[in-house]
């Protein structure tokens, strides 16, 4: 730790930072080494985003030291931040949509000819650069945004999760192309909560917890353990004891299926999907990106009509035109997104009472006593952090996502359509929501679960169901449903068929 | 360059793609343009009489309007409003006519450069209130606009003052040839020496960024205080243009604020900005305001009640709009 500065290119020490009364970084510390790729991780609420947006200069420390290259430097904005030599490109593009990409580099000063070369390694050669940012699909984005960054040739690139909402073959690209800064004069701060892209490309890993700096590890073949261990502290042990749900909840087989699908279509996304949701289990649905599993979870939520097809609500067929038809039957939609469905600026106890006071008829008083104890109740059951409780949008995104699912389970919802609702979740957090689950369909709630990462499916459903090109191609107990069994059914290949198989699924980001 | 030619099928077409382009991203000025040629064909069926000089008084009762919606523009394209503009039109109107009450020629030049730089701090200190306070832009120029309209009162309290004659004359009569009202030109030029090299430059990119999104704009480096503070200041240059272009026309001070405000707001909507910010451009509200006026002139010739015609241009805004957005949401599903 006490190493001459100069020994570093980036050296930030003791840096702390409190938000009211919510401490974000208590004192975190950090020594990035020239030609390094450095891994930051951390739970979500550790305070790696409020540590990244103090080294980008979005926010300004209440102490602490930062150093680029030995000087100390006082960044107080990304624009200082930019001329110190350090560059950050995040999981949302920072290209202005109303400007063509040729006036987004020119606003950033960013040279033509390294932009482009980096292009094309990335793959995107033929970009036509008087395109509107808006115009351009956001996976393109991403990479412009990154081929501008390393344009520049900065001291420190600074990744935030901009590999988390990338089709894998981008992916890969991007790894690629990080890989390659290893040993040059620049280094790079990664940031990423998936542990097998850390052990492709980072050399170290600084971990944080509740705003400390708790290790610093070298990255090497079985450290991923050290590190899940350094994140989650003393929670460690609880995690390792797996939930083991697919067996135990086989039993529901024989009841009868509260949601049932018959033949569904849609335009050329859904071609004749069929499937049962039973009481009480979690069914999980697996496919990678575009293969229909969208338009199936808003058809059912009520937020898109079907062609064709229909939909048994015990029993009865059901057609949603709105969601709040489908809410009226008890069916709800929680989404990856959580800015999609909570009042970011309202309080906890409001976005959890929302769904309750929102029926007409209930434009009167709203009994105030009787809504306070559900909320508790269903604030209790979550576990929900309700430190900044007055406005959800300074939750960390996984308490975002249980207010989401809080607010449902306060009304007693009884069929829950989660479309990847761990997206961008740390693990600790992933674990109490596949608990919650679990808990829910063991009170005889039905979920069908849409889930990004395959290995999600044996923690926390009854059974899978696998979608290919609209179809429903194959389903499995959880227990058979291994992570490269699933991925060979996603890719629609025989149980026994060969080909490599990538340890990551591709991940569900909007189209 | 080498970029559009890497796309394009041959090298010789790629002139007529970035014609094309351009033709694309100005599609709602050049639509407004041709609705204004189509207007003045019209105007000219129903009444004969209309000609040169109904087109020279045109151009020269848009001038006040015209720029007020150029002032408009700026800041809503950096994703502000102020609501201010009527009352520093006001302000700068009377501060000019006072000045050059009585005084010489040579005098009324220092005076000309004395307005244009009081629009300036104005504006600019519009825009340092909306950054330093974090007041809505929208509350604070409201606040500004009875702030400046007092200020107007307490410089002259009637209407009065003078203008100087080169002044006077040079919005009057035409440039060339007679079908060429020197008020347009005056007006075109002004606007384009002062907004085409700015929004060549990083401001003008960022003007847009700003209001484009935010958030991208300060994680590219730029700083939205400063964009928005100079917004605010270019719009006060423009709004003082407009009080100069008042007392050129009247030849006094008036210190009542016209319907500058509101009206510049319609104008800015129906030439093509955007109020969320970051799209549109200054040439199409100017146009918009001549096609306003216009259709205005139309309907006393047509002997429609005058009370109507308000109504009437309330009623094309909203269309116009409506027919706006349906074209970009076909566009955007194509």
């Amino acid at each position: 730790m006490t190493a001459t500065t100069t020994d570093f290119l980036l050296d930030a020490s003791d840096v702390s930072k409190r938000y009211g009364a919510v401490v974000a970084l208590r004192s975190a510390s950090l020594a990035v080494k020239p030609g390094e790729v450095h891994a930051l991780m951390g739970a979500n609420g550790a305070g790696k985003s409020t540590f990244v947006k103090i080294l980008t200069g979005a926010v300004t420390p209440d102490s602490g030291r930062i150093a680029v290259r030995g000087r100390d430097r006082t960044v107080h904005s990304p624009l200082e931040a930019r001329r110190g030599g350090v560059i950050s490109v995040y999981q949302e593009p920072s290209l202005i949509p109303d400007l063509d990409i040729r006036s987004n580099l020119r606003l950033t000063e960013t040279p033509t000819e390294p932009f482009r070369d980096w292009l094309q390694q990335l793959g995107l050669a033929d970009l036509d650069t008087s395109r509107m940012a808006r115009r351009l699909p956001l996976a393109s984005l991403r990479i412009i945004d990154l081929a501008r960054a390393l344009a520049i040739d900065p001291d420190v690139l600074i990744l935030d999760e901009m590999t988390a909402a990338l089709p894998a073959n981008l992916t890969e690209r991007v790894l690629d192309v990080i890989g390659q800064r290893r040993g040059g004069a620049g280094s790079v701060l990664f940031i990423s909560h998936r542990m097998i892209e850390i052990a492709a490309v980072c050399d170290r890993a600084t971990v944080l917890r509740e705003g400390e700096t708790v290790g610093v590890v070298d990255v090497e073949a079985g450290s991923e353990e050290r590190i899940v261990e350094l994140m989650l502290g003393e929670i460690a042990s609880e995690i390792g004891a797996r939930s083991a749900a697919g067996a135990a909840a086989a039993s529901a087989g024989d009841l009868a299926p509260r949601l049932s699908v018959k033949g569904l279509t849609r335009r050329t996304k859904l071609d004749g999907v069929s499937f049962d949701l039973r009481a009480g289990e979690v069914l999980g649905v697996v496919a990678l990106e575009g293969q229909g599993q969208d338009e199936l979870f808003n058809i059912l939520a009520g937020s898109e009509r079907s062609d064709g097809g229909q939909v048994l609500l015990d029993g009865a067929p059901v057609e949603f035109h709105h969601p709040a038809d489908a809410i009226r039957a008890g069916v709800v939609y929680v989404a990856a997104d959580r800015a999609e469905a909570l009042l970011m600026q309202r309080s906890v106890r409001e976005n959890i009472a929302l769904p309750f006071s929102a029926p007409i008829r209930g434009w009167g008083r709203i009994d105030a006593s009787a809504e306070g104890r559900t909320i508790d109740e269903a604030v209790a059951t979550l576990q929900i952090d309700a430190r900044a409780a007055n406005e959800v949008r300074r939750l960390s995104g996984g308490n975002q996502q249980k207010v989401t699912i809080a607010r449902w389970v306060a009304r007693g919802i009884q069929t829950l359509l989660c479309f990847d609702p761990t997206r961008g979740i740390d693990i600790r957090t992933k674990h109490q929501i596949y608990r919650l689950l679990r808990d829910l369909a063991g009170s005889g709630a039905s979920v069908l679960l849409y889930t990004s990462e395959l290995k999600e499916i044996q923690l926390a459903c009854d059974r899978a169901i696998v979608i290919f090109g609209g179809q429903v191609v194959d389903e499995m107990d959880a227990a058979d449903a291994d992570e490269p069994t699933l991925l060979r059914a996603a890719h629609n290949l025989a149980a026994d068929g060969g080909g490599a198989v990538a340890a990551t699924a591709e991940p569900a980001g909007p189209a | 360059m080498t970029a559009s030619v890497s796309t394009a099928p041959s090298g010789g077409s790629s002139r007529v793609q970035s014609a094309v382009e351009w033709g694309r991203r100005n599609a709602w000025t050049l639509g407004l343009l041709g609705f204004l040629i189509l207007l003045l064909i019209f105007t000219r069926v129903i009444q004969p009489r209309y000609g040169v000089a109904g087109i020279q008084g045109l151009a020269i009762s848009v001038l006040p309007l015209a720029l007020a919606a150029v002032a408009q523009a700026v800041v809503v394209i950096s994703g502000g409003i102020d609501l201010s503009i009527g009352s520093m039109m006001a302000l700068t109107s009377v501060v000019a006519a006072t000045l050059m009450d009585g005084q010489s020629a040579e005098f009324a030049i220092v005076a000309v450069l004395i307005v244009l730089l009081l629009g300036l701090v104005l504006g600019a200190i519009n825009g340092a209130l909306v950054v330093v306070t974090r007041v809505p832009d929208i509350v604070v120029t409201l606040a500004m606009l009875f702030v400046w309209a007092g200020f107007a009162l307490l410089v002259r309290a009637a209407p009065g003052g003078a203008a100087a004659d080169w002044l006077k004359d040079l919005a009057r009569g035409s440039l060339v040839f007679d079908w060429l009202p020197r008020a347009a030109v005056l007006l075109v030029v002004v606007v384009a020496v002062i907004w085409l090299p700015i929004s060549r430059t990083r401001f003008g990119l960022s003007l847009y960024a700003v209001g484009s999104d935010p958030l991208a704009a300060f994680r590219s480096g730029v700083s939205i205080g400063r964009t928005k503070i100079l917004a605010y200041a270019l719009a006060g240059l423009f709004a003082a243009l407009g009080g100069l272009s008042l007392t050129a026309s009247t030849g006094i001070g008036t210190p009542v604020p016209g319907p500058y405000t509101l009206l510049s707001v319609a104008a800015i909507v129906l030439g093509g900005v955007s109020l969320a910010g970051g799209r549109g451009g200054v040439f199409g509200p100017v146009v918009a305001v001549v096609v306003l006026s216009l259709i205005r002139t139309d309907m006393t010739f047509l002997n429609i009640n005058t009370n109507l015609a308000v109504v009437s241009q309330g009623v094309i805004l909203i269309g116009v709009v409506m027919v706006g957005s349906l074209l970009e949401l076909r566009r955007a599903r194509a």
